[in-house]
């Protein structure tokens, strides 16, 4: 995303193709002259006109093409976007919001001491690892048994991908009941094991747990699916040789999957993290009835259940606004730091 | 043992979607004893018909219906336009537009509700579709997925072929880049129509329960509108069970437009 866009300013659309086959003489009926990458921005103009001449509307086709996407993103993107930002600086209530009274950065400074805010940012991350972590590990695992060949493979792989099927509401409703304190299932297998019933809605830890339960049923599979497929640009050769020096599956995940899906890896755990950020449904409806305090003493409210809480339960809409950008600004600090670590990792170990 | 521990995972995936279906079999009463019920009931038609009339259910799934069809078909379509200018048109600031359009997949859906649920009761939208289709009606995921795919699968002497033969704009779009953009078309026609049927955040926000999609009547049904348990779990299967069959029959073709967009992506 951050390519040097400073030596190509006109990248060619199929760079891997094109550079393959660069060496080769060109085609020899080469119709009209292809503009190549390079050349100041005054060349290309003229350039573009010499392609495009013979065509009167040519060149406000593309944008044609491209204004459905960015008339529809400008006002329901982009519009939103920015007028949240200004809306945190008012003091809006949902009664009145046309009435927008400017407060400055009352509402962010507000945060900061607010002792809600603080516990969901709290609750925020710790199920975001509770449920990041595990997810991703079997995720793992799973896409290293499915990249074998086994019988059966595409039936496993729509399987795992069913819990992505239901949608976040069902998933929460059904863990609800199984997670019940009295006659929930997960209790009554803890029973027949010998464990003690868990309360677990109201427990601090435990209901951080079921919540993130909810989580990596639901997105494990995809995960896996994702895993699966940087799975299939890893050489076979590399599985056949350690099998050859007698690894087994184990050791052929620790020293080939996961050291061929470090960038995939990467990248899951910046979606998950993303996705972590914005829980909303599970705390919502693990609650059951009470409303969007995210259990009796807020254990497992996120942050945007607590905008929520703040919007449309408490109609401060401006309060509402600044948690959201907090939410935002706290991504983009986090990506800043993993992009840090990142420079600084690759600067020791070149 | 890779066997053994598929079948642990299979049987972890689906056993809550099993359940919903046995806890939604029986009577409320059953679901308040111990040992729970592990076998199916015989009340399943009569839950299914309260929470088809008590919750709404039968309008919800209706609206959800005409919902995920527009997102779906409205995404598709602008998202395949838009995707064959990125990959085969040339245009000024295009690289800085593409970036633009893959930015905005990480803005968070919280960053946009406060102003949107302002324009929309300024229109008087609440409980009204459209306040559920608009926002979603572009995608810069589908977008970039049908630039991914129309860089590779459609070979540009094609367009060039059609323009010589004097095709202007539309008639390309038509006969050219549709034909060989159906296959990525399809998928992200499937990718979205499940997304927008399980969307959350925003539905909850812009509609009540008068006019719910069935993840809003879902919500209701959670938060003790219905009390009985049995009645929630057959709305729950009711809201995920033609998700489920679409997943039945398309399975392969979801699993391979997920994987094919995470390579891409």
């Amino acid at each position: 995303m951050t390519g040097d866009t400073t030596t190509t300013p006109l990248p060619d659309d199929t760079p891997a193709r094109a550079r393959a086959t660069a060496p080769a003489p060109p085609p020899a009926p080469a119709s009209p002259p292809v503009p190549r990458a390079g050349g100041a921005p005054g060349r290309r103009r003229t350039r573009r006109r010499t392609r495009r001449g013979a065509r009167g509307g040519a060149r406000w086709g593309p944008y044609a093409h491209i204004a459905p996407f960015f008339v529809l993103f400008g006002a329901f993107g982009l519009f939103p976007l920015l007028f949240t930002g200004w809306a945190s600086l008012h003091r809006v209530e949902l009664t009145a919001p046309t009435d927008m009274e400017w407060v400055g950065l009352r509402n962010y400074a507000r945060l900061l001491t607010d002792e809600f805010f603080l516990n969901a940012l709290r609750n925020t991350v710790t199920i975001g690892i509770l449920s990041t972590v595990p997810q991703l590990l079997m995720a793992l695992g799973i896409a290293h048994l499915l990249h074998h060949r086994l019988r059966g493979s595409t039936f496993f792989r729509v399987v795992v991908l069913t819990p992505y099927a239901t949608s976040v509401a069902a998933a929460t409703l059904v863990f609800v009941l199984l997670f019940g304190r009295d006659f929930g299932f997960v209790n009554w297998v803890l029973g027949v094991v010998g464990a003690g019933p868990v309360d677990w809605q109201n427990g601090r830890w435990t209901s951080r747990i079921a919540v993130s339960t909810i989580v990596v049923w639901r997105w494990t599979g995809y995960n896996a699916l994702i895993y699966l497929a940087a799975l299939q640009a890893v050489p076979d050769e590399l599985y056949e040789s350690a099998a050859l020096d007698g690894a087994s599956r184990w050791r052929q995940f620790v020293h080939v999957t996961v050291p061929s899906l470090r960038p995939t890896i990467l990248f899951t755990v910046v979606v998950s993290t993303i996705g972590a950020t914005q829980l909303f449904g599970e705390p919502l409806l693990f609650n059951g009835s009470a409303g969007a305090t995210g259990g009796s003493e807020h254990q497992f409210q996120t942050l945007g259940l607590y905008l929520y809480e703040q919007g449309w339960v408490d109609l401060h809409l401006g309060r509402a606004s600044a948690i959201a950008w907090a939410m935002f600004l706290i991504l983009l600090l986090l990506g800043a730091a993993v992009a840090l670590v990142g420079a600084y990792r690759r600067r020791r170990t070149p | 043992m890779t066997y053994a521990v598929l079948v642990v995972v299979t049987v972890l995936s689906l056993f809550p979607l099993v359940w919903t279906a046995i806890a939604a079999s029986g009577t409320g009463g059953r679901l308040a004893r111990t040992p729970p019920p592990v076998w199916f009931g015989g009340d399943l038609v009569e839950n299914v018909r309260v929470a088809w009339t008590d919750a709404h259910m039968g309008v919800a799934l209706l609206n959800t219906f005409v919902v995920a069809s527009t997102v779906a078909a409205g995404t598709v379509l602008f998202s395949t336009l838009a995707g064959f200018a990125f990959a085969k048109l040339r245009f000024r600031f295009r690289n800085a537009l593409l970036l633009l359009v893959i930015g905005t997949m990480t803005v968070p859906p919280q960053l946009s509700v406060v102003p949107l649920f302002m324009l929309v009761a300024e229109l008087s939208w609440v409980d009204r579709l459209q306040s559920v289709v608009l926002p979603a009606l572009v995608s810069g995921f589908g977008v970039f997925f049908m630039r991914q795919y129309l860089v590779r699968a459609l070979p540009t002497e094609l367009i060039e072929a059609a323009r010589a033969d004097g095709a202007g704009g539309l008639r390309v779009v038509w006969h050219v880049v549709f034909p060989a953009a159906r296959p990525a078309m399809a998928v992200l026609a499937m990718l979205t129509f499940v997304m927008a049927w399980n969307d959350f955040f925003w539905p909850v926000i812009a509609l009540t329960q008068s006019n719910p999609t069935v993840q809003v009547a879902l919500t209701g049904l959670g938060r003790g509108y219905v009390p009985d348990q049995a009645v929630i779990m057959a709305g729950a299967l009711l809201g995920t069970l033609p998700l489920l069959l679409v997943f039945v029959v398309f399975g392969r073709q979801i699993v391979g437009g997920i994987m094919q967009g995470a390579v891409k992506g």
